[in-house]
Formats: structure tokens, C-alpha cells, sequence
């Protein structure tokens, strides 16, 4: 593991970068652990939302008076039961929303826009009496064409979704709308130039599917509101505080009448980054005047929520002979769902960020159609961008008879280059990964017939942002650690184990939390990566108060002056002659006198943490076809990523295969498969098809640590990145294996058997 | 018509509770006993979430109906640990860190428990074939699978 910090405690030992239990452990392996759906209150009315059945409908007319007079209904709301909301882009923590895309997406207002979308809400005194109350509410829809596909959508004869959508970014102003709400650029050099260089010029097409998140847990809300407009809200969120703000924006409440408690939370990935149940639980709440519980089913999750974009990708490198990278193009399309707001723009940023290009241009098209409205996904729009890119890189390889791992050697990305998006890099761990891998065994390891070796990176920028805990030292000299930020996976084992550092205290004595939106100020929510990387951070701000703090107390304690004291190894020493006549204070001795001494002990941090430090990776698969059926096994999987500082391995570790094990999953199964009516096909987990245990290996996972000298303890950002090079890896090795360069994903069995009927390779 | 008056045994405890025919026993674990350690995933049987053992044998709650285990015997989540001893599968899930959201592992360790009661010495690949059932979306299989083999490595030798 890596270097030690400088902060140890007395007794010398170090918690950061060990793997301590989590402290929310027992509870989540006894069943103890509250979830989303696990929370109820006293009089709650069961909630069920009705949702469209059409792909595209206008809504003619909502009739609820038959659901209104059915016993046991107390409440029914429509898109008459929220404000309209301006067409304008206004922050939100750091995102900036369109409210009145999210008003019309949590319940459809002029159109049904999607097969799921919402149109009316009820709360009743049961699950049985809320189904028959939806059954009962008559709305007349006119059912308009509909649009699917990506680039079906772009056709100017295309249905139009938002006769009020002009393509942003393009000169002139689009005189007429389209479906197609933004176009972005980036460029660097001049690409033209470059290919003219060039020897070696390959260019390809690609597709993706939509795929989704694929948490567990459906999402699920609680919602209580008082006669004077005091709401409570319970919820499974990676950002309880954005839910607020969506909330009191959507609903015309005050931010501070609105508390909201994370639950536990049952997978996100992305997904739980925007409200879905929750302004409805509350809107049915205010009306019913009773708590309101509603949870979607797995059917509602796929149909209503989620997921990411299916896109094309057009690559286009340029190489010398020798193989340095010296021109490169993209051209993406991303389906932004029914609302604008695909994730094209970190798509386009991330497509060529691995590699020291020179001359770069890409161009991203953020197109609606009637899906419902992606959100986000682990390293939004990055594994898409970089999947079709990786495919080229190979290719190269190949075409010009060079080692894969070689040929990105040459063109990595290191510290000093400028990528292409804008900053320049500082130290990164790019070419650390791609040593490592190259030095495993794995990579040295014979195959067989049908079987094929790929190699890809990736890279995700991670970010910082608002974030604020407290560190509370109790009287019997344990610490209560507040943070504010949903602990997905691990969380609370990483910050408890930098406090108790910071702090010389052991780890279990400081108990971490995570506190509601009234306990702690704003947090953006856990996404980007950043939550173990802002909130290590503001917890060694907090704890330098409470060092100030003792230090303080001390020199009044010993009557001392400030230069005679230091805090060192958790405790305050006294320094020179002082320490001849008294002892060291730990954290557990100013503990007890604390009455005394000032009352009570405590820091905050409150910082917009800044310096997130990129992450890069380099993942390593072996795989087998069956040449009979086209499935593939995953027989063998590396991944060597860098994590800056690892505070917690196991956890880290874990961000590494679970994030390839999605990869696999978008890779060769997952899909959203739509009738030509427009219908998801396959809304349910028997039809789309996750990754099970039995379907991958052991993942292998390499930590790299190349420290990121931003962070107090060298920490990088982790989850997302290792999502990003699965794709590109897989398709690479099932070139390996068969010969034939796959170009759309997923590269599932009767797609993988088509092809290699086509090439007549489909004997045994 | 009536709610079925059914009485049954969960974790030991005699427990008697009133049902709707199309009440699941995961409904009933849930809504009626309390007993919300088992998850409702998918509500159709293919995410395991909801794992329990039915006299002995495992089953997802949300594909037995409540009025159908009438005097039989049910253990959850909720039985496995001993008093104040976690079952060495739960220890060894929390060493390996083989959770990270959490919400999958309650049903992987009803199954994983399962599983040690048929055979001490099970293989990598009868490991992953007896967990297909329960899907886990944060880890990737490799933690849980290493946990349940240590386990039933630790209790080979007692």
C-alpha cells in the first residue's frame, strides 16, 4: 500500500489504507439495515402511479372522479396539481436543471412522451384499493407516431416530441424545431492536417444499447406533510439534498420546511441522482393530509426510471506507420430519452482523453426520442465514446503490427499533456496501469482456439464539489462523525478510517452517520466519484479545528504560550521544559474536562472541494466463444486502475469489479428491446439480462497509486472509471477470438452466431 | 371474502397472521411481521433478494403465497445470527467487504447458508451456479464468492 501520510495516533497506528469492517456492517448483514421500501409511519396511504401506455399520446382529458369516489381514496393528483415551470436552465447544487422538463417527466402535462411516463397519482388505504382507484381514472389520449431509434429520431420528417426544441449550438438558429436539442464540439489542432500525415487512416461505426443502471433496490418514498406546509420526506437517493431542492422547487415549498433522510441505499449507479416518486408522495401527502409510502415495482424501474443512452458513434484516427496517434475525429449521438440532457457532452470530452493527440475534433448530438429520459450512469456518457475509440485503437494495432499495450504506451496520456477538453494533466497513472497489466501473468498466458485476449483503458475526469460533515467529540472522548453524502458502498468505512487517523483515536470509536438536510449544510449528492475524495477531505478541515481547538485549551490548561505546544501522533504534546512538567492530552482526556475547558468539541467542514484528480485505467479480458450457440464466456479478468490513494483497498477493489462486471453486462447481454409499437419489450429481470455469479470469473484487481497531490491523503476519485474500459476490452478480445470486428453492442448470442454464419465459421 | 387466519413458525418464534390469497409471504414477512430484512427486487423471482429457507429449503418469498405455509417452519435474514453471534457467513461477508450497497445481502446469505448445509466443500463453480439466483449489481460476484468459500473452508475444520 502506499505511503504513510503523517498522521498516525499515539499509539502508531494508521487506519487509512487498511481494510477495517464497515461500520454499518452488522446492521446490513442481519437485515437490520432500512432501505428505501423499509420505512413506514403510522396512517400511511399506500401511493400508485398511472402511467401512459402509448410511446406518444396527447393528453386529451384526465377524468379522476371515479377514482375520487371510490372508498379508501384520499387522494388523486394530476399535472393539474403542479405549477408550471419556466423553460430555463437554473442550478441546482451543481446541476444545472430545465424544471420544466422535470415537472413534465415526473407527470406528463400536453403529451405522454414515453411508454411508463407518468400521468396520475393516487394515494389510498391500500395497495388493492389504489390499483382499482388507477383503473378508474379515465384519460383520453390521442396517440401521435412515435420515434426510437437514435438516428430515426435526427430525420427532419422524424416525430416531432417538443414543437419548442431548436438545436442549441449550431449557426444559424435553427428556423424550425427538431428532435435534436444540442449539438457540442471540442477541438484542438487542426484535425485536417493531421489525417494528411497520417499512414494509416481508420474509420468505423458504432452502436450501444441503452442499458440501465440495474440497482436493486426500485426506488421507494415516504412523505409526510403538516397542515403549515412542513414536509419530511424519506427516500433512496444518492443526494438527499438535490432531492430537496427538485422538491421545494417542483412543489413551491421553502428549502428549509423540506427535510429529507436518505435511507440506506440499494445500488445507484447514476440512477438515483433525480426525483421520480418523490415530489408525488408529497404532493398526495399535502392533499391526503396523511403519510403517503409509494414504491415502484421492477417494471416501473425499467420503464420509468434510468436508463443511459443507446448511441452511434462514428471514430476516425489517423497514425503514422510507426504509430503515433497524429489526427483523430468523433461523431456521437446520444439518445437523451424524452427530455434533453443525454450525457453526449462527457462522451465528447472523454472519447480521446487517454491519448496525447494533437490534432483533435469531436462533435456530440444530444437527441430526444420517446424513451423515457435517460439519467445518469457510472461515468455518464464516457463508456460509450471511449468503447468505440478503443475498438480503433485495436485496430491499429492489428493493422500496423504492433503490441496493443505498446501502441498506447506510445500515445498515452501523461503529466503535461493537454487533453483535448481543456486542462492539462497533472500526475496521472495511465501508463502505470497499462506496466501493470503487461507485467501479469494473465497477460502472458497462452489461449486456445475460440478464445480471445482484449485489452482497452479508460479514463473519467471525478469531481469535488459542495460538502460538509461535522466531527463531534462526545464525552467519553468517542467521535461522532455527520456526513451528508449516502454511503453506497462503502463510504462510512473510508471517512471513519481518515477521522480516526486525523484524530488518534481508534477506528471503532468514531461512528459515522449520514445526517439529514437539517443536520449538516449543503452536499451535492454521491456521483462523480467524489464522495470519498470531498468528504476525506472536509473531515481533515473539521479535524483541524478540533486540533486548533485542543491546542487552544491546552496552552490555557498548562498556561502556555501557543509555540509550546503541537499536536502530534493524537495527542497535544507540550513542547521544550514545558514537557517536563506535564503530560500529553489526548482527544479521550480533553474529553472529560471539556465542561471546563469551553464546552463542547467540535469541527465542521464545509468546503467545495476542488482537484478531484482524474482516474485512468487499463483492463485486461480473456474470453471464449461457442461457435455453435454465439455465446461468450468471460474466462479470465484484470483490471489495473489508478486510485491515487486507496483509504479503504477492499472497497476500492470492489468499485474496480463491480464496475467491470456492469461492463461485461453492457458488453454482451444488457439491452432495452422495443417493439416496432414502441414498447419495452423487456422490462423485467428474467428478459434483460444482468450479469449472475455464474456467468463471470474472479476479477483480479490491481490497485495503482499514483498519489494525487490535491488531496490531503493523495485520493482519487474510483467508481466510475472502471466501468469505461470493459466494453472496449470485450470487443477487442472477441476480435481476438473470431476474427471479426463486432460494432454494435450488446454482442449478444444470436448477434454473435449471425455473424460468424455469415463468415461460415459457425462449425465446430 | 375472508382473510385466511394462518399460523406458522418464523425463526423459531410461533407467529399468527392474517392474509389476502395474493398476499406473498414476502408481503407478509414485510407489511404484517415486520420483518423487512428480506427485499423485494423484483417481485418476480429472478433477483433472490427476498431468499428465505421453506422447511428447510430455499425459496424466493415473493413466489410462495401467504396462505400457503401454514404451519410450516421459515427462517430470514433475520434468524441467521445467534444471539449476539453473527453466523460465520455474515463474518465473513463484513471481512471480505463482499457488500457494498447492501441491499442483494440478505438473500445472498440466506442462499450462501443454504448452500453450507448441503455441502462444506463446495467448488468455485458450484458456488456461482448455487448464487445465480440472487443478482448483486455493486460487486461483481468476487467478494461474495470468496466469502462463501472461506466460510465453508473455516468450518470444514470446526
Amino acid at each position: 500500500m502506499g505511503e504513510t501520510n503523517g498522521h498516525s495516533q499515539a499509539n502508531g497506528q494508521h487506519y487509512v489504507g487498511t481494510r477495517q469492517i464497515r461500520p454499518d456492517g452488522a446492521d446490513k448483514v442481519t437485515g437490520r439495515a432500512r432501505f428505501g421500501a423499509d420505512y413506514n409511519l403510522a396512517g400511511q396511504l399506500i401511493g400508485r402511479v398511472l402511467r401512459s401506455p402509448h410511446p406518444h399520446a396527447r393528453i386529451v382529458s384526465i377524468d379522476t372522479s371515479k377514482a375520487e369516489a371510490l372508498p379508501g381514496v384520499k387522494a388523486v393528483i394530476t399535472r393539474q396539481d403542479f405549477a408550471d415551470q419556466p423553460s430555463e436552465f437554473i442550478p441546482a447544487g451543481e446541476m444545472m436543471m430545465n424544471y420544466k422538463d422535470v415537472v413534465r417527466n415526473v407527470m406528463a402535462r400536453e403529451k405522454a412522451l414515453y411508454e411508463g411516463h407518468a400521468v396520475a397519482a393516487v394515494a389510498a388505504t391500500s395497495t388493492a384499493i389504489a390499483r382499482r382507484a388507477l383503473k378508474l381514472i379515465d384519460v383520453k389520449y390521442e396517440v401521435l407516431p412515435h420515434v426510437i431509434d437514435v438516428v430515426e429520431a435526427m430525420r427532419p420528417d422524424a416525430p416531432l416530441l417538443h414543437d419548442d426544441l431548436f438545436t442549441v449550438g449550431v449557426e444559424p438558429k435553427p428556423e424550425k424545431p427538431s428532435n435534436i436539442a444540442k449539438r457540442v464540439e471540442i477541438k484542438q489542432g487542426d484535425v485536417a492536417a493531421g489525417f494528411k500525415k497520417a499512414d494509416l487512416i481508420i474509420e468505423r461505426e458504432f452502436k450501444t444499447a441503452p442499458v440501465h443502471q440495474g440497482y436493486i433496490e426500485p426506488h421507494a418514498a415516504l412523505a409526510t406533510v403538516s397542515e403549515d406546509g412542513s414536509t419530511e420526506l424519506w427516500t433512496t437517493t444518492q443526494g438527499h439534498f438535490i432531492v430537496r431542492a427538485h422538491c421545494a422547487r417542483l412543489l413551491g415549498l421553502d428549502i428549509g420546511k423540506v427535510r429529507v433522510t436518505a435511507t440506506e441505499i440499494g445500488g445507484g449507479f447514476g440512477g438515483k441522482t433525480v426525483v421520480y416518486l418523490e415530489p408525488l408522495a408529497i404532493a398526495l401527502s399535502k392533499k391526503a393530509k396523511r403519510p403517503v409510502k409509494m414504491v415502484m415495482s421492477r417494471e416501473e424501474v425499467f420503464k420509468a426510471s434510468g436508463p443511459t443512452s443507446g448511441a452511434t458513434v462514428r471514430v476516425k484516427m489517423g497514425a503514422t506507420k510507426d504509430g503515433k496517434f497524429v489526427a483523430a475525429f468523433a461523431e456521437l449521438k446520444y439518445q437523451a430519452g424524452a427530455f434533453q440532457g443525454s450525457p453526449v457532452q462527457p462522451g465528447t470530452m472523454c472519447a480521446y482523453a487517454p491519448y496525447d493527440i494533437e490534432n483533435v475534433h469531436v462533435i456530440g448530438y444530444d437527441v430526444v426520442s420517446n424513451r423515457p429520459k435517460v439519467a445518469a450512469y457510472r461515468a455518464p456518457g464516457a463508456p460509450i465514446s471511449e468503447y468505440a475509440v478503443e475498438s480503433v485503437v485495436d485496430e491499429i494495432a492489428k493493422k500496423l503490427g504492433l503490441d496493443p499495450i505498446e501502441l498506447r504506451m506510445m500515445n498515452a496520456a501523461h503529466e503535461g499533456t493537454k487533453a483535448a477538453y481543456g486542462p492539462k494533466f497533472g500526475p496521472i497513472g495511465l501508463e502505470e496501469t497499462l506496466n501493470s497489466i503487461k507485467k501479469t501473468e494473465h497477460w502472458n498466458t497462452p489461449l486456445r482456439k475460440w478464445q480471445g485476449r482484449g485489452v482497452a483503458s479508460g479514463f473519467w475526469f471525478n469531481i469535488g464539489g459542495e460538502t460538509s460533515v461535522s466531527l463531534t467529540v462526545n464525552e467519553d472522548g468517542t467521535i461522532s462523525l455527520m456526513a451528508g453524502t449516502p454511503d453506497i458502498g462503502g463510504l462510512r468505512a473510508s471517512l471513519a478510517s481518515v477521522a480516526a487517523d486525523e484524530l488518534g483515536v481508534s477506528y471503532d470509536k468514531v461512528r459515522p452517520i449520514i445526517g439529514d438536510t437539517g443536520s449538516l449544510g449543503f452536499n451535492f449528492l454521491t456521483g462523480g466519484s467524489r464522495s470519498a475524495f470531498s468528504g476525506s477531505m472536509a473531515i481533515v478541515e473539521a479535524a483541524k479545528q478540533i486540533k486548533a481547538e485542543l491546542c487552544a485549551r491546552a496552552c490555557k490548561l498548562w498556561e502556555a504560550k501557543p509555540d509550546q505546544v503541537e499536536w502530534k501522533d493524537g495527542a497535544v504534546r507540550p513542547l521544550g521544559a514545558l514537557a517536563e512538567k506535564v503530560k500529553p492530552m489526548t482527544i479521550a482526556d480533553f474529553a472529560k474536562v471539556s465542561g471546563k475547558t469551553g464546552g463542547p468539541i467540535g469541527g465542521v467542514g464545509r468546503i467545495n472541494a476542488q482537484g478531484a484528480g482524474p482516474s485512468f485505467g487499463t483492463h485486461l479480458v480473456d474470453l471464449e466463444v461457442d461457435p455453435e450457440t454465439g455465446r461468450t464466456t468471460i474466462l479470465r479478468y484484470t483490471v489495473a486502475q489508478d486510485a491515487g490513494r486507496a483509504l479503504h483497498p477492499a472497497y476500492v477493489e470492489g468499485q474496480f469489479q463491480g464496475g467491470a462486471v456492469q461492463g461485461i453486462g453492457w458488453a454482451l447481454n444488457e439491452e432495452y428491446v422495443y417493439g416496432t409499437d414502441g414498447k419495452l419489450q423487456n422490462a423485467g429481470f428474467l428478459d434483460y439480462r444482468m450479469p449472475v455469479a455464474s456467468d463471470v470469473p474472479m476479477i483480479d484487481a490491481i490497485l495503482v497509486e499514483v498519489g494525487n497531490p490535491k488531496h490531503p491523503y493523495g485520493v482519487r476519485g474510483v467508481g466510475e472509471t472502471p466501468i469505461v474500459p470493459p466494453l472496449g476490452a470485450i470487443a477487442n478480445a472477441m476480435e481476438n477470438a473470431t476474427g471479426i470486428r463486432f460494432t454494435e453492442l450488446p454482442m449478444s448470442p444470436p448477434k454473435v452466431l449471425k455473424a460468424l454464419k455469415e463468415k461460415g465459421l459457425n462449425k465446430v | 371474502m375472508a382473510k385466511h387466519h394462518i399460523e406458522a413458525t418464523v425463526n423459531g418464534d410461533a407467529v399468527e397472521f392474517l392474509c389476502e390469497t395474493e398476499d406473498t409471504l414476502l408481503d407478509v414477512l414485510r407489511d404484517t411481521l415486520q420483518l423487512t430484512g428480506s427485499k423485494e427486487g423484483c417481485a418476480s423471482g429472478d433477483c433472490g433478494a427476498c431468499s428465505v429457507t421453506l422447511d428447510g429449503r430455499l425459496v424466493c418469498s415473493c413466489l410462495v403465497l401467504g396462505c400457503e405455509v401454514a404451519g410450516r417452519k421459515i427462517e430470514t435474514i433475520e434468524g441467521l445470527a445467534k444471539g449476539e453471534t453473527l453466523h460465520p457467513l455474515q463474518k465473513q461477508f463484513l471481512e471480505h467487504a463482499a457488500l457494498q450497497c447492501g441491499i442483494c445481502t440478505p438473500g445472498f446469505l440466506v442462499a450462501g447458508k443454504a448452500l453450507l448445509e448441503k455441502t462444506l466443500d463446495p467448488t468455485e463453480t458450484e458456488v456461482r451456479y448455487w448464487l445465480a439466483g440472487n443478482l448483486c449489481r455493486c460487486t461483481g460476484y468476487d467478494k461474495i464468492v470468496s466469502a462463501v468459500m472461506d466460510t465453508a473452508a473455516a468450518m470444514r475444520k470446526g
